[in-house]
């Protein structure tokens, strides 16, 4: 190991399948990376501290709070935000439910939903309506839409309960 | 975030050599409270050694039928592994008690083990406090200190640890595997953790350049009942104002056999009281019991100015998680109402 102070990093992520390479700061966060670096700017930074989940995205398929992961630690991960997720011609599950039960007002917390519900449906913990709501406990919605959010999810897993069925 | 410079351990021996020759080096894990401390300058390390090359993701179970769980495993990890599930499910329980899920993906048990205190003077740089700058005050002592340390705490912290896992992992007996400079060596984890006495800055009994390698879980405990029980200020994603740990054993004359209870939340580190504990053997699983048992673990609690509550709370929290014991109906993490 070199002891010498050092500043520049080099990583490589996969994110969304495209494989994006960056030189950058040892402090940089992952979720300062896809926004500042990579122009990706569907990750939102909520609190910025690990405790609203606004910034939840999918390393190696486990949703994780990106703001508080240093890029440069998790180089060679295989990254997916809301970027990845959906289109608007061809909405993922769980963004057409989303649309279909109000599940969202101002909209900024709404990527992280939609990844954490993914990570959660993939866990297959949850099963129940209680389950939903302690497993989607990490993200916040300013707007209250947490009933919408819930119903959303408990349509998609009553739907495709398997995760590999979904998209 | 103060400016640091990043190494990446390759081997364990490199990342003890590399504590050795950084000062104020800290190591990097799953960050989840690293970071956070970094972002708000309460941590403010020169070197981040980034320990996620080790070969420390394992968990196997072990030749006595206990278990050993690497370092780096995260908390999910634990909390869903078929054989802690199984034999060990008050950890499982309490894993899913703390944080949120994206948070406990990434945080790892060694990092749980080092996670520091939520007191918000510790957090906010801009007052005094004894733990993050030694002999500068300590206002939680006469300030806001509802949630604060009604157990072995000293004139210069009050601050309580906020582990769910460490609280269950005290009430099992688990065993912390370190190694430093001059070799491997175990520690209880009753004595990982320390009380804050006149040095409030040492969380634990680490020393210099020492790396958490793993933590073991002595053998299956075959037939114990159990539960966790966390009390907090909303149902999820809070942590514990008093939360209490249960591992129980009731032989066929309906006595109990064996009682391992740890509070959360009341002190610097997870509060056990083994001769209190010892009052219930032989004795029948009757709240009357509980009751006489928990006036001795809480005997010595000290209120500050805005906690008395816990001291009542704390009583009636570890009557109820050993009744939920007793009864087999340990409390769910799921469906939030308490029985």
């Amino acid at each position: 190991m070199d002891a010498a102070p050092n500043t520049a990093h080099h990583v490589a992520y996969t994110i969304n399948g495209v494989i994006r390479m960056a030189t950058i700061e040892p402090w940089v966060t992952l979720l300062d990376l896809l926004r500042e670096e990579f122009d990706l700017t569907g990750t939102k930074k909520g609190c910025d501290h690990g405790q609203c989940g606004a910034c939840t995205v999918l390393i190696n398929g486990i949703r994780i709070n990106s703001c508080l992961v240093l890029a440069v630690s998790r180089s060679g991960s295989v990254v997916t935000t809301i970027e990845g997720i959906g289109t608007p011609d061809q909405l993922h599950p769980l963004q057409a439910a989303f649309v279909k039960h109000d599940a969202l007002q101002c909209g900024y917390c709404t990527p992280g939903q939609i990844c954490s519900a993914i990570g959660l449906i993939s866990e297959g913990i949850a099963k129940t309506r209680d389950e939903i709501r302690e497993g989607m406990s990490g993200n916040l919605c300013r707007c209250g839409a947490y009933i919408g959010i819930v119903d959303a999810i408990e349509e998609v897993l009553a739907a495709a309960p398997d995760a590999n069925s979904l998209p | 975030m103060k400016r640091f410079t990043y190494v990446r351990a390759a081997s364990i021996d490199q990342a003890i050599e590399s504590l050795s020759v950084h000062a104020d080096a800290k190591l990097l894990a799953g960050g989840t409270n690293l970071i956070d401390l970094m972002k708000y300058d309460v941590s403010t390390p020169t070197t981040i050694i980034d320990i996620n090359d080790l070969p420390l993701r394992e968990i196997n179970e072990t030749a006595d039928g206990g278990l050993r769980v690497g370092a780096l495993v995260t908390n999910s990890e634990v909390a869903i592994h078929p054989f802690v599930a199984r034999h060990y499910p008050l950890l499982a329980s309490a894993i899913f008690a703390g944080a949120s899920a994206q948070l406990r993906n990434a945080a790892t048990v060694g990092g749980n083990l080092m996670q520091r205190t939520r007191c918000p003077y510790f957090y906010d740089v801009l007052t005094p406090c004894n733990k993050r700058a030694p002999g500068s005050g300590c206002p939680a002592r006469t300030g806001l200190n509802r949630n604060h340390a009604i157990l072995g705490a000293s004139q210069l912290c009050v601050a309580t640890h906020p582990s769910d896992m460490c609280v269950a992992l005290a009430a099992i007996g688990a065993t912390i595997i370190v190694q430093g400079p001059n070799g491997v060596r175990s520690i209880p984890l009753a004595d990982f953790h320390r009380l804050p006495g006149d040095s409030p800055e040492k969380d634990t009994t680490l020393v210099d350049d020492e790396i958490i390698l793993d933590i073991f879980l002595p053998p299956v405990l075959e037939h114990h009942r159990y539960s966790y029980l966390k009390i907090r200020d909303r149902l999820s994603y809070a942590f514990a104002i008093v939360s209490a740990a249960v591992l129980l054993t009731i032989n066929d004359e309906a006595a109990v056999s064996l009682a391992h209870i740890a509070l959360g939340g009341v002190a610097h580190k997870p509060w056990r009281n083994t001769a209190a504990e010892a009052l219930l053997i032989g004795r029948p699983a009757s709240r009357v019991n509980f009751d006489q048992f928990a006036s001795m673990l809480l005997s010595g609690s000290v209120a500050l100015s805005e906690n008395d509550f816990k001291i009542d709370l704390a009583h009636r929290t570890v009557v109820r998680a050993l009744e939920q014991a007793a009864s087999r109906t340990p409390q769910s993490q799921f469906d939030k109402r308490v029985h």
